[in-house]
């Protein structure tokens, strides 16, 4: 009886050992990376001058956290990566593929029905109006980056121009958002344009780092040219949106009284809703008939192979302008929508951070699906609400999240793509060459 | 003349500083070819915990300050060492086989994880350090304006010097350093030649980060001020001072550190303080326009 054990325990105590080493080893460089960060902290004394406070005992449970985490860990899946695909059962696998078919329409519906089943929610709507911006322009910024595969670190730069643009000329020409809107969409494609022209040369992350620098200058004048834009006061009392020229107040002639309805501070909110809803799909829409049309096609084949591209005669310099252009046109649009809806901007809400935030969307939505970065800028976004009252840790999470979902599934939330020709199915391209 | 010299000294100075950090980004990137966004914030961790070393040693008793500082420096280097370990470990690790875009993604979300992390364990307040080596000396005098460089710019310039020598003595004669660049060469083919590449990924890391947390204290010693934020403005500057020299180029990382550093000193010295930011980023722009790889990179085969 004796034989059975031993080799039982002679299995075991390895996993055992490697698991007790592993957590060793994790606990020593926890100890290592928070003893001067968490165990000690510097605060300034009433004489000003800084004085150092311990606290061990936060110290040693966080190491004893990760001690604890690896060891389970270990002992749990074994040094490799968690098998996570198989912990899902199949049936469950392929229920989801199938709802999945039906979750754009389904999300569509919910999308209209917001303002009617949340109508004494203003909260929600408000949200509501928030996710679609972000919705809006992931979807803007999918064009550039998913679908040309030109990495854009500064598009937040095209939603300040458009921002600036509806405000400047509001403002000060009292032109009315209607007429503004497009103006602004016009204005930032230019602006599209002219980043475009230095980094057409440019490769990868070289083109990275000159979007991301041109997002920096576009922020910094528009914090230091005070006499335009009022520098870090940013442009107050922008003129609200009306319903085609009715304005939302309890006065004569107004959307309530035209309508004979009781004026209600709500009209106007469900109003912004219906409004970025409607702009979002038509990004949407555009998108999916440009991936149909030459230029789309284009921008694929630029993304997968530019060599070839530019071999078989396309015209790589026009095919990036117009991504650039048509990516920077819709980011100006939620601008100029973004300006009406605050009735205030600065600069302070067109930093690096919003920029990254909409790649992280694009990204984490599965690069190129339409759908995908629709239910990420959901999740991020509604997470992001969901934890406001832990403030302080919630952008910990939030970076965290960044870096899970990397790791777990690299290729995005949803990873299958839509292929714009198929090869294999005759009836796909037969359908396209009509 | 005198002002300019005086400014000179200044932009060298800071110069140092962003070269500095340059390498880190240059390094990584010539042998993986990914933006460890993260890097300008392991430069922040450094100064973080060079400030709280100091302070603690202090507490307990340390007050020769020389013995101090050379004390800060080996734990600052061994625990920021650490910190670029980890980043590499839990965020880069997994996704080296993944497309471009996955590692960038997560490096942004590393950088997130360590501002807050500083955030919520250190405080958002700007900590302030007094002058810990002061004097300095006179290095000309006419019409009545000095040209003075203190001790403190003296040993941020010659401790860059040092250390970059260093680097490129361990570049160019060590086993490490034979190993980075045929990683930086072909990383399939070294790993089949019998190179360690985990091995090798994992310390270019530490060693970039441990450059970094050096310029960290040199930030904090030359400026007595920090805070959690400070990683993500140096970290833009010095990876602009790694495009702008040749990505992946050594050399490059110390001329765009320089380069960057000067232009900023004297735009706010002689045009406009509020645009210097813009100058410095301007003219990477307009240099990439005519050098697309940076001045000393190496222009790109493209294959087929």
């Amino acid at each position: 009886m004796t034989v059975p054990n031993e080799a039982a325990t002679s299995i075991r105590t390895p996993h055992l050992l490697i698991a007790l080493k592993d957590a060793t080893l994790s606990g020593f460089v926890a100890f290592g990376l928070f003893f001067f960060l968490i165990g000690l902290r510097s605060e300034q004394g009433s004489t000003g001058a800084l004085e150092i406070s311990t606290r061990f005992q936060t110290l040693a449970l966080l190491v004893a956290a990760v001690f604890a985490g690896t060891f389970l860990r270990t002992l749990a899946f074994g040094r490799g990566p968690i098998p996570i695909a198989g912990a899902v059962p199949a049936s469950v696998t392929d229920f989801l593929a199938s709802a999945g078919r039906f979750a754009a329409p389904a999300l569509l519906i919910f999308a209209l029905l917001v303002p009617v089943l949340f109508y004494q929610n203003r909260y929600l709507l408000d949200l509501g109006i928030l996710v679609l911006t972000y919705v809006m322009l992931g979807w803007g910024l999918n064009i550039v980056v998913g679908l040309a595969g030109l990495l854009d670190l500064g598009y937040v730069a095209f939603y300040a121009v458009g921002a600036y643009s509806y405000a400047l000329l509001a403002t000060h020409f009292q032109l009315s958002f209607w007429i503004c809107l497009p103006l602004a969409g016009i204005l930032a494609a230019f602006w599209g344009i002219l980043l475009g022209f230095p980094v057409l040369r440019l490769r990868g992350d070289y083109l990275a780092i000159v979007t991301l620098a041109f997002g920096e200058i576009i922020r910094l004048v528009l914090l230091n040219w005070q006499s335009l834009t009022g520098g870090p006061n940013g442009i107050s009392s922008i003129p609200r949106p009306s319903f085609f020229g009715l304005p939302f107040t309890e006065a004569e002639g107004s959307f309530a009284s035209t309508f004979g309805l009781e004026y209600s501070a709500t009209h106007r909110v469900v109003f912004l809703f219906y409004l970025i809803l409607a702009l979002a799909l038509l990004t949407n829409w555009v998108t999916i008939r440009l991936r149909r049309l030459p230029i789309g096609r284009a921008w694929e084949a630029m993304r997968e192979d530019e060599i070839a591209c530019r071999s078989l005669g396309i015209n790589t310099t026009t095919t990036k302008l117009t991504a650039f252009a048509i990516g920077a046109m819709f980011a100006g649009f939620a601008g100029s929508f973004f300006a009406t809806r605050q009735g205030f901007i600065s600069p302070e809400s067109f930093t690096f951070g919003e920029s990254a935030l909409v790649l992280a969307i694009v990204v984490l939505g599965g690069m190129g699906s339409q759908l995908g970065v629709a239910i990420a800028a959901l999740v991020m976004l509604g997470g992001f609400e969901l934890f406001r009252e832990f403030q302080l840790y919630r952008m910990l999470v939030f970076g965290g999240a960044m870096v899970l979902i990397m790791v777990w599934r690299p290729r995005g939330l949803v990873s299958t793509r839509e292929p714009s020709l198929r090869l294999d199915d005759g009836k796909a391209a037969a359908q396209d060459a009509k | 003349m005198e002002y300019f010299v005086q400014q000179l000294i200044i932009g060298v100075t800071l110069g140092s500083i962003y070269g500095l950090i340059a390498i880190g980004y240059t390094m990584v990137y010539g042998i993986i070819g990914m933006i460890n966004f993260a890097h300008g914030d392991v430069f922040m961790v450094g100064g973080f915990i060079a400030l709280t070393a100091f302070l603690a040693l202090l507490a307990i008793g340390v007050t020769s300050i020389p013995l101090a500082l050379f004390l800060v420096l080996l734990i600052a280097m061994a625990l920021t060492a650490l910190y670029g370990w980890a980043v590499e470990r839990i965020a880069y690790r997994p996704l080296r086989h993944s497309y471009r875009l996955a590692p960038l993604i997560s490096a942004i979300g590393m950088s997130i994880i360590l501002q807050n992390f500083v955030q919520i364990a250190q405080g958002a307040r700007v900590k302030p350090l007094p002058p810990i080596i002061t004097g300095g000396h006179r290095v000309m005098s006419s019409e009545g304006y000095d040209v003075d460089i203190s001790n403190i710019q003296i040993i941020v310039v010659l401790t860059t010097l040092v250390l970059m020598l260093g680097f490129s003595w361990l570049v160019a004669k060590t086993r490490l350093g034979r190993d980075m660049r045929a990683c930086e060469q072909d990383l399939k083919m070294a790993s089949l030649l019998g190179v360690n590449i985990d091995r090798t990924i994992s310390l270019t890391f530490v060693i970039g980060a441990a450059l970094a947390s050096v310029a960290g204290i040199m930030y904090l010693l030359y400026y007595g001020v920090i805070d959690f934020y400070i990683g993500f403005v140096a970290g833009v500057k010095a990876f602009t001072a790694a495009v702008l020299g040749g990505i992946g180029s050594l050399p490059g990382a110390m001329l765009g550190g320089l380069l960057i550093g000067l232009i900023e000193t004297f735009w706010s010295a002689y045009f406009s303080i509020e645009y210097k930011d813009v100058a410095a980023f301007s003219i990477l722009i307009v240099v990439l326009i005519f050098l697309p790889t940076g001045i000393l990179g190496r222009p790109e085969v493209e294959k087929v």
